[in-house]
């Protein structure tokens, strides 16, 4: 079932395109750097009539996320995209999103955050999203943000959960690379039609988030939490739908082990010791480098929700693992290091967990930078850097 | 008894609000005396729109539903008579 040609696009274009694809009724978005490019794209669209959607140009982005949660609450697919301070400002918006259960999809094109100013990418604005109750998407390439952007609203519909897909600033969004588009027939039939379980309409009137006193609260806060712990198998199945339908699939939807399994110069049959855990688009350049150091990689592609299993199981056996992020919760370590930390805690004999943030604030990480991780990865004490 | 959580906490029963009986809440308990004249000021202020005017015997006259009532006693503030006094509730 593989189809249509190759494009060399710019990935916010492709993200656009996937975006138009899906079809939504309504987009409320306020331009911000780096994610400038898919609200012009999707602008344009608008205007060229490609597009039906109601595109509504919001005063701020906590506009941009109000007006998706109206829209999405009258039963309408509702998307929106930003960075930074944008998603910061949204910040309190997030939570009613989730505490609605309102499948809104948006994507973040992750950027730092000010003071001091800065439009270059880290993963810092999306990660301190991470507790908002949305599910978090992290994607490696170009192609991957096309394909996990549809699957975004997929999984989103399935699962009564808002979805983010973080790819990274600059980094993948301003760079042109091959991807390929599904026909649109294909993208109609992998995400259908939006049946609301709840929609606000004057012939049978309700009421959304209503006020939880405290007996009704906490259980409406468990509910949510099941469901975010539920939705990895709806990630799973369409991960895997996705791959059997179209060819292309992304490790198990949660995690994406690289190279795990022995390459020469190793023997045959002998399994990594050491592995690098990365997030988002760095993985491209470990995948050039760490393999031929001799260690395996472990993608994170789900941070929300947390691949606690999978990561133990993929780190079981290991002798030390380097967590390698774009992120730092600061007063305590980077976001990642200490939940992959936490989650390896109950193995037995379990690996030496190191961390390694890099990539702040846009710095590059070379090759030769991932070399050196490796190095002291493989020299199998625990550190804690700072790559810069 | 199994309760019925809709996701997304949705009240899909409209006028559920009055099960929810916030009487409970008061410390004051508003008192319409006999000087009260029916003009229905309070009824307009009342927040909670617990108040109405009945007739009582032949004579309007403002009554308070208790069960709603908080006892925030802006009635008694606005009444242009000075018909309503308070006592603190006894628990």
């Amino acid at each position: 079932m593989r189809q249509t040609k190759k494009n060399v696009v710019e990935v916010s274009y492709a993200v656009a395109e996937a975006v138009k694809q899906c079809e939504p009724d309504v987009m409320a978005i306020y331009p911000i750097t780096p994610q400038t490019h898919i609200s012009e794209k999707l602008s344009q669209m608008a205007a060229d009539g490609e597009v039906s959607a109601e595109k509504i140009n919001v005063e701020s982005e906590q506009s941009a996320i109000s007006a998706c949660i109206g829209a999405q609450a009258m039963g309408l697919r509702a998307y929106t995209a930003t960075s930074s301070q944008g998603l910061a400002l949204m910040h309190e918006i997030l939570f009613i999103v989730s505490g609605m259960r309102l499948p809104i999809v948006m994507t973040v094109v992750n950027r730092s955050l000010s003071a001091p100013l800065s439009i270059w990418n880290d993963q810092q604005d999306s990660f301190s999203q991470r507790d908002t109750g949305w599910i978090q998407l992290y994607v490696e390439n170009g192609q991957e943000a096309y394909d996990t952007q549809i699957q975004a609203f997929r999984i989103a519909q399935e699962t009564n959960l808002p979805v983010m897909v973080c790819m990274d600033g600059f980094m993948l969004s301003h760079v042109y690379e091959p991807v390929e588009y599904l026909a649109q027939g294909h993208v109609n039939g992998f995400v259908p039609r939006y049946k609301p379980g709840y929609a606000l309409n004057p012939d049978k009137p309700v009421t959304m988030g209503t006020l939880g006193t405290p007996h009704y609260y906490v259980q409406f806060r468990k509910q949510l939490q099941d469901a975010l712990l539920a939705s990895k198998k709806t990630i799973m199945d369409v991960n895997s739908g996705f791959r059997s339908s179209f060819g292309r699939g992304y490790g198990d939807g949660l995690i994406e082990e690289i190279c795990m399994k022995a390459t020469p110069p190793m023997k045959k049959g002998t399994s990594r010791k050491h592995a690098l855990i990365t997030i988002g688009s760095v993985t491209g350049t470990a995948r050039d480098v760490a393999c031929k150091e001799g260690l395996g990689i472990i993608r994170v592609r789900s941070l929300r929700p947390f691949p606690e299993e999978e990561l133990r199981k993929a780190c079981s056996g290991l002798d030390s693992v380097g967590v390698l992020e774009k992120d730092i919760s600061l007063g305590a370590n980077g976001s990642l290091f200490d939940e992959v930390k936490a989650a390896l805690y109950s193995l037995r004999d379990g690996p030496v967990v190191s961390s390694f943030i890099a990539g702040i604030g846009g710095r590059d990480i070379t090759m030769d930078d991932i070399r050196d991780v490796c190095t002291k990865i493989k020299a199998g004490r625990e550190v804690r850097e700072w790559v810069m | 008894m199994k309760e019925r959580l809709n996701p997304g906490a949705v009240a899909d029963s409209p006028g559920s609000s009055k099960q929810n009986k916030t009487g409970s809440w008061r410390s004051f308990r508003p008192i319409v005396t006999d000087k009260c004249v029916g003009c229905g000021l309070c009824v307009q202020y009342c927040p909670e729109a617990c108040i109405e005017i009945k007739d009582v015997k032949g004579k309007k006259t403002a009554v308070i539903n208790y069960d709603f009532c908080k006892g925030c006693l802006i009635c008694l503030g606005e009444c242009p008579q000075k018909a309503i006094k308070s006592e603190r509730e006894k628990k």
